[in-house]
């Protein structure tokens, strides 16, 4: 794919991938060789006809090629983006056995784009309405898919959502180099063109609470797609020394406040010259990538594992190395050192070895003894993963959770109280956009034979 | 949401009263609770106590004492304008039973906040108890409200310009040597005055509760930017709070947080004041 140069890009907030043209994927869509048995849908949690759609490519139809994603997808010039492709579709692609996959995500990518440019959106069919209402809480991918879903049986929707921008971590977390926020804009407002409601600055547990959706303001269901939101700490000394983000309070205020255009808008953010972002998921990768877009000398990526065991994509890994991010493998911090006027001037780490494997099935790291040292930062970015928001959970009785306050759903995603739904990070822990989406698609299903079967009148 | 301001007066040097139309926030809110205001597209989100509201008119109180950029921008706007967000509310509402017998001690803006707190502490039952205080006397607010919130008030000004000069802590420590007690006691002030009647309360160990102000976001637990330490521990203030044990408080972490962007505050602060300056040239 084409990329703005590495050292070009850490200098602006501007798109990495660039996208293919049309050359570039009419020749990629040669590549798809139309299989009987296309393996490829199996591994597309949202089940998109993947051969159908580069076939219109190939007969230069982009737009159809679109619409034929929209039928599955409602948000495809993100999943393009976004999706771990690598891990879904195109490892199960046929020529993935043999050599490379179809770029699928790519060429996904470039008729969402073609489609968006020229706004030349189908008219979705949507079903006479059933007069029933459903509410969704949080706007992140789960439950945006669900609400398009919802919308297009017939039903009517409302989107509550607790920040003033929608989106969920499409526009708080991943960065606009990454997912440029005017995507997400026009993705949400072909939603709003089916009659999808949404309502911002709802905190749904505290403005009000799902019972009162169900009881006072009349919605027949309600599916919770609020995300796992809640960052997690190490718990080790000096770690409320001013300077010490949660990797989603610095992204919130870079993407959600516009920090980087301090003092245009009004919430500051600070990167000194030097810079360690603790962990290296997709969450430490976004978050350092960002710092070094702020302007620092050095940004230290600080990992317990090492690089076989890194949970990000690949290709972020990549990006990240070439922008000059430094890797500290297998070291942990261990206490953090500030001045007297309380902001982080350093911090203490120790060296790891690879043990035995633990429960996730990776090695677990045991520090050495003795190899503690120090090392200058002013800036510290927590990244080492995020729980759920008990917001929902604990003003809703009969809610069941796992002790980490996850929510238990069935396959379908049916929590533990009749009419109520759940998905995406809250139920899965953090996760991916597209198995996000593919848990609203199947709540919106088994919310829509809930709403048609008679059962719920039976019982009340 | 509409979030329109439906009235707007100034009530003391800076400070501000807004009457905001916000019905669903009104129906909630109780004592404690705040919210977070974000005036425009450009604006950061702040946090504010909700100091009343009105069930008719669907309408909150906020009162805002303008110290820096976002604060003054609030003050600057009039009936009739729209904020761009007013969320809420947040926070847990301050505990509150019919314990017997209150002190409500404000400073400053504080008192704002400790207003719906003495009124409802009275609802309850309680014998309430008020010392408020400020700088000077054009800084004083609320008195009449507290008045009526309290069976007794005290007042005190820095400066002696009106009423008892002296801090606050003054007549709460003469109440608490003269044998007086109090079952709870409810301070909300800049820090060092909360401070100072935490170290006045703990040795008679009344149970004293403060209202934190650090540095907030999102206001519901997504950012962890507004962690404070209690009773040796990290809590986020927003969720967790904004009152906590204030003998169990770690100020000086949260003064030194809180401390975090003063450069930053002073560039945007210098950079609203400049606009606003060429903004009344460009009338003129
Ligand atoms: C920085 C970052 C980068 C990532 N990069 C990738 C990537 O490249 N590819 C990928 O596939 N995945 C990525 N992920 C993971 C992916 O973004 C998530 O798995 C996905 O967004 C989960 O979707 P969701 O709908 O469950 O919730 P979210 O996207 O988390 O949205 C939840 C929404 O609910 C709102 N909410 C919460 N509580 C309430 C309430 N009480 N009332 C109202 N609203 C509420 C929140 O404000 C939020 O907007 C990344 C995650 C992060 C944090
Ligand atoms: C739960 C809660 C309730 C609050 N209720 C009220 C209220 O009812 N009325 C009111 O006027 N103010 C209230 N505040 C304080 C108010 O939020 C801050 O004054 C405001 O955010 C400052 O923004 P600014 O841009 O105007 O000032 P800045 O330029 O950001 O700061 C100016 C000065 O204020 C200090 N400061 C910065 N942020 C805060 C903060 N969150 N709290 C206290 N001081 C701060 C800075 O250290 C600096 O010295 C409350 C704060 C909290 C956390
Ligand atoms: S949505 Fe994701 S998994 Fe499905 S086809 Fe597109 S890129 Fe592949
Ligand atoms: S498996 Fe690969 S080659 Fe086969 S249809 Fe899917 S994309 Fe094309
Ligand atoms: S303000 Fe973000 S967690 Fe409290």
């Amino acid at each position: 794919m084409p990329c703005q140069e590495a050292d070009i890009r850490r200098m602006n907030f501007r798109e990495v991938a660039i996208g293919f043209t049309e050359d570039q994927a009419l020749l990629e869509a040669q590549r798809c060789i139309s299989c009987k048995n296309p393996t490829c849908i199996a591994g597309c949690p949202v089940e998109i006809n993947i051969p159908h759609f580069i076939l219109s490519i190939l007969k230069h139809d982009y737009v159809a090629a679109a619409d034929i994603i929209r039928a599955k997808n409602s948000l495809p010039a993100i999943c393009g983006r976004v999706c771990q492709q690598e891990d879904q579709c195109e490892a199960k692609c046929v020529n993935a056995i043999k050599g490379t996959s179809v770029g699928i995500g790519r060429l996904e990518r470039f008729v969402a784009d073609y489609q968006i440019d020229r706004g030349e959106f189908a008219t979705p069919f949507i079903a006479p309405q059933t007069g029933k209402r459903v509410a969704l809480v949080g706007s992140g991918p789960a439950s945006l898919t669900a609400a398009g879903d919802l919308a297009r049986m017939g039903h009517k929707v409302t989107v509550f959502e607790a920040l003033h921008r929608l989106g969920g971590v499409l526009a708080y977390g991943i960065p606009e180099f990454r997912l440029p926020k005017s995507i997400v804009g026009i993705e949400i407002r072909q939603l709003e063109n089916i009659g999808v409601e949404f309502v911002t600055s709802c905190v749904v547990g505290k403005t009000e609470t799902v019972d009162e959706l169900l009881d006072e303001e009349g919605y027949d269901a309600v599916f919770l797609g609020t995300g796992a939101g809640l960052p997690y700490f190490l718990n080790v000394p000096g770690e409320n020394f001013a300077g010490i983000y949660s990797a989603n309070e610095f992204l919130t205020r870079v993407n959600l406040m516009k920090g980087y255009k301090f003092p245009e808008y009004d919430t500051p953010v600070r990167v000194g010259k030097r810079v360690a972002v603790l962990g290296a998921g997709n969450t430490a990768m976004d978050a350092a990538r960002v710092a070094m877009r702020l302007g620092p000398e050095k940004v230290y990526m600080v990992y317990r594992r090492s690089r076989t065991e890194v949970p990000a994509r690949a290709e972020e890994v990549e990006h990240a190395m070439e922008e000059g991010i430094e890797f500290q493998f297998l070291t942990a911090p261990t206490q953090f050192f500030g001045n007297t006027g309380g902001w982080v001037t350093g911090m203490e780490v120790i060296n790891m070895e690879l043990g035995e494997p633990d429960d996730s099935g990776r090695r677990r790291p045991i520090p050495i003894k003795g190899t503690e040292h120090s090392f200058d930062v002013d800036t510290v970015i927590v990244a080492v993963g995020q729980g759920p928001n008990p917001l929902v959970q604990s003003t809703t009785p009969g809610l069941n959770t796992t002790k980490w306050g996850n929510i238990i759903t069935d396959e379908a995603g049916l929590t533990s109280r009749p009419g109520l739904y759940a998905g995406g990070d809250v139920v899965r822990g953090g996760s991916t956009v597209i198995l996000a989406m593919g848990d609203g698609k199947k709540a919106a299903r088994a919310i829509h034979e809930y709403l048609m079967s008679n059962a719920r009148f039976t019982n009340t | 949401m509409p979030n329109r301001i439906l009235e707007k007066s100034s009530i003391a040097d800076g400070v501000c009263r807004f009457t905001i139309e916000a019905p669903k926030i009104a129906k909630k809110r109780k004592a404690g609770n705040f919210v977070v205001v974000r005036a425009n597209e450009y604006a950061e989100r702040i946090p504010l106590t909700i100091v009343d509201s009105d069930l008719e008119r669907g309408s909150i109180t906020l009162i805002v004492q303008g110290v820096g950029k976002s604060t003054r921008l609030l003050n600057s706007l009039h009936a009739g304008d729209e904020l761009a967000d007013v969320i809420g509310p947040l926070g847990h509402p301050t505990p509150i039973d019919s314990f017997g017998s209150v002190a409500c001690v404000g400073g400053g803006v504080g008192t704002a906040e400790v207003l719906p707190i003495a009124r409802a502490a009275k609802a309850a039952g309680n014998e309430v108890v008020s010392i408020i205080g400020a700088r000077t006397k054009s800084l004083l607010i609320l008195e009449d409200e507290m008045r009526e919130a309290s069976d007794e008030l005290f007042i005190v000004t820095d400066d002696g310009s009106y009423e008892r000069q002296g801090l606050v802590i003054d007549p709460l420590g003469d109440l608490i040597f003269e044998g007086r007690t109090f079952d709870v006691i409810y301070a909300i002030g800049p820090m060092p005055m909360m401070r100072a009647v935490a170290d006045l309360t703990e040795p008679y160990n009344i149970k004293t509760l403060v209202s934190l102000n650090p540095i907030m976001i999102d206001g519901t637990g997504m950012c962890g930017g507004c962690r404070v330490v209690v009773g040796g521990k990290t809590r986020f203030a927003c969720v967790d709070g904004p009152e906590f044990d204030a003998h169990q408080v770690d100020f000086d972490t949260l003064i030194r947080r809180n401390r975090a962007y003063a450069a930053e505050e002073k560039i945007a602060l210098e950079r609203y004041e400049s606009e606003q300056v060429a903004l009344l040239e460009g009338l003129v």
